[in-house]
């Protein structure tokens, strides 16, 4: 059973995403002994392209000429093609914003059911059941596709890179498609540049209620700084206009799993706990001692964020100095 | 103009989530429910935009699959301001089996802007809006986070990676909404309510559709060990076990 994968890259380069995407792809494939294919549409050079081998692609798709920005018809027409050529009965894409506006349109398509998040290779391919976060990761549910293909979206940071494999061979492929009937128009981009993104961040500082104003915010900014990490809050914090919509980390947020989240000042609502239940570890720091992120916490510390924030970001800057 | 929302029955995001004794469908007993949150958001920023009478919409409508029993989350739909209500008498956990009938009704309606949230708090499928756009064969923008109408123009912001993109599309079109359309849910009025007992609640039956995926199990997490608790004088400490036990310096 052969898969394609689909693969982001940003201004010509692949990221951590992609390469998650393409071990999981392989993986997959390895259920039945067969290969993966990567799709990538784009401007991005041949040695890039074909490092994605390393990561178990055997063949690298690629397509040049289709609009820059997003136009979800072209797009996942594109992918639609690929999979025709290719003849995979299995297609990943990440869980992102791209993902989920893609994956969907695919799966009418295709007629191919749709697994979004999922968090683990498949149980068994056929018929192919696999394992997802439901009720925004306070359960799992294991989704049965009783179509002939499939589409899978992998939750990001879900699974290992995996970078034993040899390289890609590269062909350019023509998907058919007719860029000018590109029915989005993009009127502006706006970038951040030179800022680490939430979801991309191996380290996430957030801070809660407890920080007391938007205006206590530079410890927060300065720990994520040492630690090569990224910032985040709670609902309230974004709410309140403490902090920008984007850092709201929660169930209507933005779900992360980080190695390590630090949680300043939350006391760990449900929803918020559903954002980032799935970090690898998490400390919490809280006045209230029965708050219920300790339920959620690896380690904690019931204390006052302002006061125990200087003193973490000594002591960190003195055993990183070791 | 006339907008379509997309809702969700869904349980409130508080609910400790428990499932059948062989855990293969969601325990209901005592469950209370809500719009789901992104449509929630969807439905705020589509009253705010009919108010203004210079975006020319003329009507609000909002859309739901599901059996008699979701009709009071349609209600409240209405007591927030949706002019009218339709029910598809079907259930379902598959989301192409949901965007069909949502398809049926929406292709009968003349909609200029059909919006549904991003994803519902419940099954996270990410998917209805979507296949509803498919189905349709209209365009669709997804990730929106901003939504005004110049006439009957549209401009959408969505989110990308790492930023923000303004773009346009012609109508109709699915627009699939996430946090930042609409400031905060609006919240129903004792004369919302009242109203809203009064406005059309049509109820439709479901047309011939394929579901492509089925629930066969769930489960809970595993269990976490207890929280280490350090002291607050103790921060080095902290910091050692953070290096050394969980080696996440």
């Amino acid at each position: 059973m052969s898969v394609l994968v689909y693969t982001e890259n940003w201004d010509g380069k692949f990221k951590k995403l992609s390469y998650e995407l393409v071990s999981y792809a392989k993986a997959v494939a390895g259920m039945t002994g067969g290969t993966v294919t990567a799709l990538s549409i784009g401007n991005v050079d041949q040695d890039e392209l074909s490092s994605l081998g390393a990561y178990g692609a055997s063949s690298v798709l690629s397509v040049a000429g289709l609009p820059e920005g997003l136009d979800n018809q072209l797009y996942s027409q594109s992918i639609a093609a690929a999979m025709e050529k290719t003849g995979a009965k299995v297609l990943v894409l990440a869980n992102n914003n791209t993902g989920k506006a893609l994956a969907p349109r695919l799966s009418v398509k295709l007629k191919a059911g749709l697994a979004s998040g999922v968090t683990a290779v498949p149980e068994s391919v056929d018929p192919l059941v696999v394992s997802k976060k439901v009720f925004s990761g306070k359960a799992f549910g294991k989704v049965k596709v009783l179509s002939g293909s499939a589409i899978l979206t992998l939750a990001q940071n879900s699974y290992e890179i995996n970078e034993d494999g040899g390289s890609a061979s590269v062909e350019a492929f023509d998907p058919g498609v007719d860029a000018a009937a590109a029915q989005t128009n993009i009127k502006d981009v706006q970038k951040q540049t030179g800022k680490l993104l939430l979801n991309d961040a191996d380290v996430v500082i957030s801070g809660g209620r407890g920080m007391k104003s938007g205006d206590n915010w530079a410890p927060i900014e300065e720990l994520a700084d040492v630690l090569g990490g990224a910032t985040a809050c709670s609902r309230p914090v974004s709410d309140e206009g403490w902090r920008p919509h984007g850092e709201h980390t929660g169930q209507t947020g933005k779900i992360i799993a980080p190695n390590l989240y630090m949680a300043f000042g939350i006391s760990g609502a449900i929803q918020h706990l559903a954002g980032v239940s799935s970090s690898k570890c998490i400390v919490a720091v809280n006045t209230d001692k029965d708050a219920p992120i300790f339920e959620s916490a690896d380690y904690g510390i019931v204390g006052d964020a302002l006061k125990v924030l200087p003193e973490l970001i000594s002591e960190i800057k003195a055993a990183k100095a070791l | 103009m006339r907008i379509l929302v997309c809702i969700s029955n869904v349980p409130d995001t508080t609910t400790k989530v428990k499932f059948s004794t062989d855990n293969t469908s969601f325990d209901d007993g005592g469950v209370q429910w809500i719009i789901n949150p992104w449509d929630e958001l969807a439905l705020t920023r589509a009253m705010e935009l009919k108010e203004d009478a210079s975006n020319g919409v003329s009507n609000v409508t909002v859309v739901t699959v599901g059996p008699a029993s979701v009709e009071p989350t349609l209600r409240k739909a209405l007591a927030i301001g949706a002019d009218d209500a339709i029910r598809v008498d079907g259930s379902s956990n598959d989301a192409h089996y949901v965007a069909s009938q949502i398809a049926a009704v929406a292709g009968k309606g003349d909609f200029g802007i059909i919006l549904c949230g991003i994803e519902s708090s419940d099954y996270n499928g990410s998917a209805v809006g979507g296949m509803l756009s498919e189905i349709m064969n209209v365009p669709s923008v997804s990730a929106i986070s901003g939504l005004t109408m110049n006439g009957e123009e549209v401009t959408i912001t969505r989110d990308i990676d790492g930023g923000k993109e303004e773009v346009s599309v012609p109508t109709p079109f699915v627009g699939i909404v996430q946090k930042g359309i609409a400031k905060e849910p609006r919240i129903a009025a004792m004369r919302g309510i009242m109203m809203a007992r009064k406005k059309p609640l049509q109820v439709e039956a479901v047309v011939d559709a394929e579901a492509l995926t089925e629930y066969q199990e769930f489960a809970m997490p595993e269990p976490k060990a207890p929280c280490k608790m350090v002291d607050a004088d103790k921060v080095k400490e902290l910091v050692h076990l953070l290096q050394n036990e969980a080696k996440v310096l």
